[in-house]
């Protein structure tokens, strides 16, 4: 996994390291925040931690932040173990979802703040401050207030307050939670591009996960205080471990069934037959899903699946016969919905443009390629 | 009060009601919902419920200042007598007030008594105002009700109480024992007035104080402070103002070289009816009006 990255490093030894960190809060029998986290980041990259509300992740980036403390396991940056250490001495960047400028310096006192802190003389304080300024593309507002920019301005003078000492790593906590879709994007592209220009790690944090695949070189998704899958993007979103993933990053058709076969094939080619609860049979690649007999779930991307205006029987043995229920335009795509016989939905994306669309109302025949089918052991 | 806002609503809503029948199919003139404000300037003349709160707002004010009001004047009296009409207007009082050695010293040991206890107050107070703030601890309610204790106790037995703890530690008779006793009595409003400005003041500013390598103190000193220094800055003249006017505490540890103002005051009234005495209240009241317009100042400051 650090193979590509040795290069720079001293060693393959990741610049954070996780090993077995737990975190309870109040009594511990009302559970744990972070049940058993190991986990490693690399020198150079952003790794999103990705999840719904509680799942731990903030938690997470806390701990690395000192602001939590760990009841069990270390935390090592750079080899040493910081579990302990009072936040001021970690020498880490965090940026705050309420950017948490300070309102009663200027932004350049707000950025210098940390370098004035270490005792950095005045003449270099205002040339680092300057060059920081200019990577966020603010240089010409240090001598205003934080209440006269605008919340897109206010958040890339956080990201220069917590670059500007050049720490190891940057953290980043929900930054772009308070900002309006449009603006987010933007950000999301300018911290994007300061990760990749800079070389900085970054370790991220978001429940959006259309932020998460467009920002990071890996993410880990947590559920319920653990990870469930860490990966890169694209491979989160192609395959899923685990029926949860599955379900929140990106959209899935979940169609229940029972597993009828044990696995066949090799590599790309291994399936398993599955008994739709409609009565189709279908192929699917198995994830997780248990023996012959027991329930499952498969999971398939709406953009994956295929839809041909003629009946299931004249496509091939796999397709499933629907009727188109409506037809929603979205702008850069069209939405069909497609019912199966058994009051099961199926969704569909196709591309504005793609073709002749069928009328609502009408038979169609719906079918997907197996690789891109995921069979998961029901109820995970 | 609020019965009265409706009445004069309820004829309006009627006439707009009347046309259309049970439920009216427009906006009627004034909605049964329509704030005050829009009744109150819709009718020509004032309504009574708002000339009852002028009325009794200025009876108020007026029974707080009365007092005052009628005694000033005599500090401008050409005569001798506390009564009135006055025999004419002259300024010999202030005169006598400002060459005498009777009161000069003790307003002087007065502002200093009271700075005194102010910067001390401040400085306490802000300090277990941001403790009460940032903390979560058993006996939070206990430690505060401790803080403003003073703000409640009978001022005669916080004096009784100085003067016994303060006799065996030689602080009786010493500006020190002074400025602790009424740093004591103007801390609980600068805990207030402190708590009242960290309510704006926003905790995450701490921890990324921290994530720029802020140590506490150094967080506390350059990120809080700055901004809650309205709070405390108001909370310090409060104290100051009742340090300025408090006389049980001065009567019992103050020895004859800290006299204040008002213990002098006090012993004046006893002594001798001079009417210096008004021209040292007049004073005093000098002091504390320019007192209420610093706070008014710092209010809007923030």
């Amino acid at each position: 996994m650090t193979a590509q990255k040795q290069g720079m490093n001293r060693m393959a030894e990741p610049l954070v390291r996780f090993e077995g960190v737990r975190k309870a809060y109040g009594a511990a029998a009302s559970g744990y925040a972070v049940q058993r986290l190991d986990l490693d980041v690399e020198k150079g990259e952003l790794l999103t931690l990705l999840g719904p509300s509680g799942s731990g992740k903030t938690t997470t980036l806390m701990l690395l932040a000192g602001f939590e403390m760990p009841s069990e396991g270390r935390i090592l940056l750079g080899g040493r173990d910081i579990a302990r250490l009072p936040p001021h001495k970690r020498g880490i960047g965090v940026v705050f979802q309420s950017y948490a400028l300070f309102p009663h310096m200027s932004v350049a006192e707000n950025v210098a703040f940390s370098l004035e802190v270490r005792g950095v003389p005045k003449p270099e304080r205002a040339r680092r401050v300057e060059r920081a300024l200019s990577m966020v593309r603010l240089e010409t507002f240090g001598e205003r207030r934080p209440a006269q920019l605008s919340g897109g301005q206010q958040q890339r003078i956080a990201l220069a307050r917590a670059m500007v000492f050049e720490p190891p790593i940057v953290l980043l906590d929900e930054p772009l939670g308070a900002l309006d879709k449009a603006l987010r994007e933007e950000m999301q592209y300018e911290i994007r591009s300061l990760h990749q220009r800079l070389g900085l790690t970054m370790m991220y944090v978001t429940h959006d996960q259309q932020e998460a695949l467009t920002l990071s070189d890996r993410i880990a998704v947590f559920e319920g205080g653990r990870i469930r899958q860490l990966a890169p993007p694209r491979r989160l979103y192609e395959q899923p471990e685990n029926a949860f993933v599955a379900g929140f990053v990106g959209e899935n058709n979940r169609l229940p069934g029972t597993v009828r076969s044990h696995p066949e094939g090799e590599g790309r080619d291994r399936a398993i037959r599955v008994m739709l609860d409609g009565g189709t049979e279908v192929l699917a690649r198995p994830v997780d899903a248990g023996a012959p007999g027991s329930r499952c779930v498969v999971a398939v991307r709406p953009e994956r699946v295929a839809v041909a205006a003629i009946l299931a029987s004249e496509m091939g043995e796999d397709a499933l016969s629907a009727r188109l229920a409506e037809v929603i335009f979205q702008g850069d795509h069209v939405r069909l919905r497609l019912s199966l016989g058994d009051g099961a939905e199926v969704v569909a994306k196709r591309p504005v443009g793609g073709g002749m669309m069928p009328e609502p109302g009408t038979l169609v025949s719906v079918a997907w390629d197996p690789a891109h089918a995921h069979a998961f052991a029901a109820g995970g | 009060m609020s019965p009265d806002p409706a009445l004069p609503r309820i004829p309006a809503r009627l006439a707009g009601a009347e046309p259309g029948g049970a439920p009216p199919p427009a906006p009627p003139p004034a909605p049964p919902s329509a704030p005050p404000p829009v009744a109150a300037r819709a009718r020509p003349a004032p309504r009574p419920g708002r000339i009852l709160l002028w009325t009794f707002g200025l009876l108020a004010i007026l029974f707080l200042l009365a007092p005052v009001l009628a005694v000033l004047p005599l500090s401008f009296s050409a005569g001798s007598f506390l009564h009135y009409p006055l025999p004419g207007l002259s300024l010999r009082w202030y005169a006598d007030f400002w060459n005498s050695d009777f009161w000069l010293p003790a307003l002087w040991n007065s502002l200093r008594v009271g700075a005194g206890a102010a910067l001390l107050a401040g400085a306490l107070g802000t300090l277990a105002a941001f403790g009460l703030w940032r903390g979560r601890f058993r006996g939070q309610a206990v430690v505060m009700a401790v803080l403003l204790a003073p703000m409640v106790v009978p001022a005669i037995i916080v004096a009784v109480a100085l003067l016994l703890f303060f006799g065996p530690l030689g602080l009786t008779n010493s500006f020190t024992g002074l400025i602790l006793g009424h740093a004591a009595l103007g801390a609980p409003f600068v805990v207030v007035t402190v708590l009242a400005a960290l309510q704006q003041f926003d905790p995450v500013q701490l921890r990324a104080a921290a994530a720029c390598g802020a140590s506490p103190l150094r967080a506390f000193w350059r990120v809080c402070l700055p901004q809650i220094m309205p709070g405390v800055a108001a909370g310090a003249v409060f104290a100051f103002a009742t340090s300025l006017d408090e006389v049980a505490v001065a009567l019992f540890i103050a020895g004859p070289a800290q006299r204040t103002l008002p213990r002098q005051m006090f012993s004046g009234l006893n002594d001798s009816i001079s009417l210096t005495i008004m021209a040292a209240a007049m004073v005093l009241v000098l002091i504390s009006g320019l007192l209420l317009l610093a706070v008014t100042l710092l209010r809007r400051a923030r």
